[in-house]
């Protein structure tokens, strides 16, 4: 068991190792890579997707997929834009209301996929329709949003040293995450979640909560989306009912370069960090490098998601066969 | 059995899965028939049929292609999301090779088709050989298929004038788009392969229990490799539709969604995801209920961008009748009144 184990950690660490590399060869590549300033904006430029993938880990882990993230990203930025902005309504109001009515929609999609034993696949794929429609019914352009509130929380950073400061987002993102990981690890909760995704029918028989589970991690995801959402207002200033096209396999593809199992039951949130720092390297790469185009992004994640599903293939044979 | 009100026409259909999709396209055409005047208008112009029914036929002709090729992948328990990347794929090589080599369109066309078949065995080899689930296989070419696709393109938008790929997309054979006519060979001859020999047997014994199809001798591998790669084919060639409709190769947005709207095809054909029993008839009403839903949405002036919710609450509903507990929760609620 001690073997299995350590060897379900090796995802983890090869992703780490291709993190490291990848920024080491770039420090070594660009002047001025090599700094406080890039790692901070590594984190504010991706705390949107960090939060989804935090909600999409848990989801993942349970051995489903949520399809609509990217959608209810949209849907969020576009509903508490058009509040605060058009309607006058507070921030305060605004943007709890719409992390509310992201998790009962995420609540709705578990409940759907739970009850009636419904393809998660299917059902989040209706959600992400259905949330990216509703999202254009609300306004079919995107709406800049100039507030008070707002532009204190942009003020708001924490200082690094002389030239970088931690944003809001990027705060957000760090608490966020950690919260995930403690919920993930050291909770009851948390530990449902691997059974339910190691082995549906042994979690059942153990007497777990199986139902509750399971709608609960649905729940989170849609939370984490909403929240993604209006981290991605703060970060754009507006919002868009078109944001987020094909955010959701970013999302994927960073939760499972960082070594979780999309079976289900395998997986860590220091992984999924790892995943969504790699997403950000490589766009902080091709942003410094004029002469690569934005296409590289997208073939280098295709790259590395079939390098880590080879490995995570090979590893799991090779567990299989030691047993 | 007596209780049925569809007995008399059930046997109409091949199987009672077929039902449901055709009542629903049906219910689709009589409220156009009502509140669409002239819905079913068709005009001959300089010997080429037009109207609204000829609009849809030849707009979901895309669907319908990927849909044939979705089909027999779901047969066999799969599913292929990179379709649509494929397409993207396809409209960049055909466009990039009609303006810069001097080859014959037949040629063209050839390398096209090859290369997204070649990318599709590659999705098979990774699903029967290398044994990754089938979501995650096809994720990693829908990924990166797209990057693919504008690097071909150099990021540009490739328009081009070349008469015989342009005619693919907007040309006329029998007086029908020439889109329909690809779509029933397609059609044709996937029937007759999978209807009439052991082929369509060999896929729904891989998808029913794989295990046991290999016992009997079948080549499972095999089986999924060819699905996949035909799947690509199909793609290649909703591609270059794609891509000859709008006389340009658009890297990002052709053939977006579309892989969506194949699998909700399928589904909705009466195809069950977890493989087996499949109806190609049964995909193709799905697709045209798919472009039936959307041109009603347009000339109800429903803006293109919200026409997602009523698919949405389709794709749902659709899950919710084919799922065993809802149909026993629904019985239970009835059974009793009627008690």
């Amino acid at each position: 068991m001690k073997f299995s184990t350590r060897s379900q950690n090796l995802p983890l660490y090869a992703t780490m190792l291709v993190l490291l590399a990848l920024f080491s060869v770039a420090s070594l590549r660009y002047e001025g890579f090599f700094s406080t300033r890039v790692v901070a904006n590594l984190f504010s430029d991706n705390a949107s997707l960090g939060i989804a993938a935090v909600g999409m880990t848990f989801v993942i882990l349970a051995g489903g997929i949520d399809l609509s993230v990217g959608a209810v990203l949209a849907f969020t930025t576009i509903f508490t834009a058009t509040l605060v902005q058009n309607h006058n309504v507070s921030p305060f109001v605004a943007l709890p209301l719409a992390l509310a009515i992201g998790t009962s929609f995420g609540t709705g999609m578990g409940f759907l996929i739970q009850r009636y034993e419904l393809p998660p696949f299917l059902v989040t794929l209706g959600g992400m329709f259905f949330a990216r429609g509703v999202a254009f019914v609300i306004s079919q352009e995107s709406v800049g949003i100039t507030n008070a509130t707002y532009d204190k929380v942009l003020e708001f950073g924490v200082p690094l040293g002389a030239e970088a400061s931690l944003s809001a987002t990027a705060l957000a993102f760090i608490v966020f995450l950690i919260a995930g990981a403690v919920l993930a690890h050291f909770t009851r909760f948390g530990r449902n979640v691997f059974a339910l995704g190691g082995n549906e029918n042994s979690a059942r028989l153990m007497g777990l909560p199986v139902g509750a589970t399971k709608i609960s991690v649905y729940a989170i995801s849609g939370f984490c989306s909403a929240l993604a959402g209006v981290v991605s207002t703060f970060y754009k200033g507006s919002g868009n009912p078109a944001d987020g096209v094909g955010f959701e396999l970013d999302v994927i593809a960073s939760v499972v370069i960082g070594g979780t199992l999309l079976t289900g039951g395998v997986g860590t949130m220091a992984g999924t960090l790892t995943g969504v720092l790699i997403f950000g390297t490589i766009q902080t790469v091709l942003n410094f490098d004029g002469r690569l185009n934005s296409s590289w992004l997208r073939i280098a994640m295709g790259g590395l998601l079939l390098l880590f599903i080879l490995l995570q293939r090979f590893l799991s044979r090779h567990t299989a066969a030691v047993r | 059995m007596m209780n049925d009100p569809f007995a008399r026409i059930r046997p109409w259909f091949s199987g009672a899965s077929l039902l449901w999709p055709v009542l629903g396209l049906l219910t689709l055409l009589v409220f156009n028939a009502i509140y669409a005047p002239g819905f079913f208008r068709l005009e001959l112009r300089d010997g080429h049929l037009y109207g609204t029914l000829v609009d849809i036929l030849n707009q979901g002709s895309k669907v319908m292609l990927l849909a044939i090729g979705m089909t027999l992948i779901i047969a066999t328990g799969g599913v292929d999301l990179s379709v649509g990347s494929l397409m993207a794929i396809a409209g960049a090589v055909a466009a990039v090779l009609v303006t810069q080599a001097a080859l014959p369109f037949a040629a063209i066309v050839g390398t096209t088709l090859a290369l997204t078949a070649i990318a599709g065995t590659a999705n098979g080899l990774l699903v029967a050989a290398v044994g990754i689930q089938p979501i995650i296989a096809t994720l990693i070419l829908m990924v990166a298929g797209r990057g693919i696709a504008m690097l071909i393109t150099d990021g540009q938008i490739i328009t081009f004038e070349h008469a015989p790929l342009v005619f693919v997309g907007n040309g006329h054979l029998f007086a029908l788009p020439f889109t329909v006519t690809l779509v029933l060979l397609t059609l044709g001859v996937t029937s007759l392969a999978t209807r009439k020999t052991a082929i369509g047997l060999f896929l729904e014994s891989v998808g029913d229990n794989e295990k046991a199809a290999r016992y009997c001798g079948i080549n499972t591998t095999l089986v999924k490799v060819v699905v996949y790669a035909f799947s690509g084919l199909c793609a290649g060639v909703a591609g270059l539709i794609a891509t000859s409709n709008i006389k340009a190769a658009d890297s990002s947005r052709v053939g977006e969604m579309m892989e969506l709207d194949a699998i909700f095809a399928v589904v909705v054909g009466g195809t069950a995801l977890t493989g087996g029993r499949f109806t190609l008839v049964g995909s193709i009403v799905g697709a045209l209920l798919i472009q039936t839903l959307t041109t009603t949405m347009y000339n109800l002036g429903v803006p293109p961008a919200v026409a997602p919710v009523p698919k949405a609450i389709v794709i749902v509903a659709v899950c919710l009748l084919q799922s065993e507990k809802f149909r026993q929760q629904i019985t239970s609620w009835f059974g009793r009144r009627q008690a």
